[in-house]
C-alpha cells in the first residue's frame, strides 16, 4: 500500500498550474486535499507522472455570499462550510448535505473542489451541485469558461473536465428566505459513503402550492441525479401527506439502482423512496 | 524526500517516531491521525512534501517525560485500551476534538470516534475516557470534571 512513484510540483500562480497540467500529455494530475486521490494512489488505481499540488495558489479558499447566490473557491473544506455560520441562511441544504461528508480528521483536509473532480456517485457535494443547477467554473490551457453541473458529471469518476483544466469555484443560485427544503442520508456510519441520499426544495405560492421543485438523489446510479418525474408530482401541489406518498413511489420508480456488495438494487429502490418521503415531510413541516 | 513519501511513513522511517501507527493506509482506520496546524489530519493520506512549513504534532508531542497527560490518565483509568494499536490515533483525535470543542458532548465524542476503527474495547470505555477528559481542557476557573453528557 505504498504509493506508485511520481513527480510533484508546488506552484504558486494557476497559468503555472495549468501549464504543468497541459505539458505532461495528460498524465498529470491536480492534488486538493487529496483525501479521495491518495487513497486512489494507494490502490494504483490512478498512477500519475505528475502530481500538481494546488494548496499555494492563492483566491481558491473563500466563501462569497452574494444576491447572486454561493461561491464556494475549489479549495474550500468541508470543516470551513461546517464553520461558517453565514451559510445557515445563505445555503442551508448545502450545510445540510456537508454535515454527511467523511469524518472529523478527512474533513479538516477533504475540499469542494477535489469532491466536484473526483465525481464519486454517492458524494454529497456533486449531489448538490446537481440538485442546485450549480455552475462549475474552470480554467484550462484554452482559458477560463463554466460548465453546468448537468455537463459535468458523466460517469463513476468522470467529468467534463479535460486533463489540463482546473476547478476554481462552484458557484450556486441564490437561496430565497421562505424556500422549503430537506436532506436525508443513509449510511451504516455517520461520514461513510451514502447508501443513498435525497436533497429536495421547493418555493410556495402565495396559495401554499409547490413550485420550482428540485429532487436530487445521490448513491443509485453511476453519476447524481435529478429526478423530474417527482419534480411533476410536485409542482403546481400543496406538499401533503397524499402528495408525499405519491412523491415517495415516484422517487423509487425513477431509479434504476444495480446490485453491489452494499445492497442489492430492491433495497436501494426502497431506500430512495423512503428517503425523498422523509426529506419532503421535513420540508414540509 | 521522495514525493511519494505520505506524511505517516516520514514521521514513523524518517523521524523515527513510531508513535504514530498505520493501519490501513488508505484512510479508513484513524490510527495515523496526526494534527497539523491545529487540525486533526489522517497522515496517511497527506504526502510529507505537503507538511512543507506545517507544524505536526505526533502522540510523542502530547506527552512530557515526567507524567501522562490528564487524557491519556483518562484512557488509562476507564481501561480504554487493550492492544493498543489504535490508541496514538484516539488520543491524537481526542486532543484536537477536546482543544476545539471541549464542551462537546457523548454525542459528538461519539461521531468524531467513529472515523477511529478499535478492534478490541467496543467504543465505551474510549467515549467515557474522552468525556472524562474534557476538565482538563476547560478555559482556566471552569471544571465540570462531574459532568456526564
Amino acid at each position: 500500500m505504498k504509493l506508485p512513484p511520481f513527480d510533484y510540483a508546488c506552484p504558486t500562480t494557476l497559468p503555472e498550474a495549468v501549464q504543468l497540467l497541459a505539458t505532461s500529455n495528460g498524465d498529470a494530475k491536480a492534488i486538493a486535499g487529496g483525501q479521495s486521490l491518495v487513497p486512489m494512489l494507494a490502490f494504483r488505481l490512478a498512477q500519475p507522472s505528475l502530481l500538481v499540488d494546488l494548496r499555494k495558489l492563492p483566491d481558491l479558499r473563500g466563501i462569497r455570499i452574494s444576491a447572486k447566490g454561493v461561491t464556494l473557491g475549489a479549495m474550500v473544506r468541508w470543516r470551513d462550510i461546517e464553520d461558517d455560520e453565514r451559510l445557515d441562511t445563505a445555503h442551508p441544504l448545502l450545510k445540510a448535505a456537508i454535515a454527511h461528508v467523511a469524518h472529523y480528521q478527512v474533513r479538516n483536509r477533504g475540499t469542494v473542489g477535489g469532491s466536484l473532480a473526483h465525481a464519486d456517485p454517492a458524494a454529497e457535494m456533486p449531489g448538490i451541485a446537481m440538485t442546485c443547477d450549480a455552475e462549475i467554473a474552470v480554467v484550462g490551457k484554452s482559458g477560463a469558461h463554466v460548465i453546468q453541473a448537468a455537463d459535468f458529471f458523466q460517469g463513476a469518476l468522470t467529468t467534463a473536465l479535460t486533463p489540463d483544466e482546473i476547478i476554481v469555484e462552484i458557484r450556486l443560485p441564490a437561496w430565497p428566505a421562505g424556500r422549503r427544503w430537506g436532506f436525508e442520508e443513509f449510511a451504516r456510519r455517520r461520514g461513510d459513503f451514502a447508501m443513498a441520499a435525497a436533497a429536495v426544495f421547493y418555493d410556495q405560492d402565495a396559495n401554499g402550492k409547490a413550485h420550482n421543485a428540485h429532487v436530487g438523489v445521490i448513491g443509485v446510479a453511476d453519476r447524481p441525479l435529478r429526478l423530474p418525474a417527482v419534480e411533476d408530482v410536485l409542482n403546481g401541489r400543496a406538499i401533503d401527506a397524499t402528495i408525499i406518498a405519491k412523491a415517495e413511489a415516484a422517487a423509487s420508480a425513477a431509479v434504476d439502482p444495480q446490485d453491489d456488495i452494499h445492497a442489492s438494487a430492491a433495497y436501494r429502490r426502497a431506500l430512495v423512496g423512503t428517503l425523498v418521503e422523509r426529506a419532503l415531510k421535513r420540508a414540509a413541516a | 524526500m521522495e514525493p511519494r513519501l505520505t506524511l505517516a511513513d516520514c514521521l514513523r522511517h524518517h523521524l523515527r517516531l513510531t508513535g504514530t501507527h498505520v493501519g490501513c493506509e488508505h484512510g479508513v482506520c484513524g490510527a495515523c491521525t496526526v494534527i497539523v496546524d491545529g487540525a486533526a489530519v489522517r497522515s496517511c493520506l497527506m504526502l510529507a512534501v505537503q507538511a512543507e512549513g506545517a507544524e505536526v504534532v505526533t502522540v510523542e508531542g502530547l506527552s512530557n517525560d515526567a507524567d501522562l497527560t490528564p487524557l491519556q490518565k483518562s484512557f488509562r483509568r476507564h481501561h480504554a485500551l487493550q492492544c493498543g494499536f489504535c490508541t496514538p490515533g484516539m488520543i491524537t483525535t481526542a486532543h484536537a476534538l477536546l482543544s476545539e470543542e471541549p464542551d462537546c458532548d457523548a454525542a459528538r465524542v461519539r461521531e468524531v470516534l467513529s472515523g477511529n476503527l478499535c478492534r478490541c474495547t467496543g467504543y465505551i470505555p474510549i467515549v467515557e475516557a474522552v468525556l472524562d477528559a474534557r476538565a482538563a481542557y476547560q478555559p482556566k476557573g471552569r471544571d465540570r470534571s462531574g459532568d456526564r453528557a
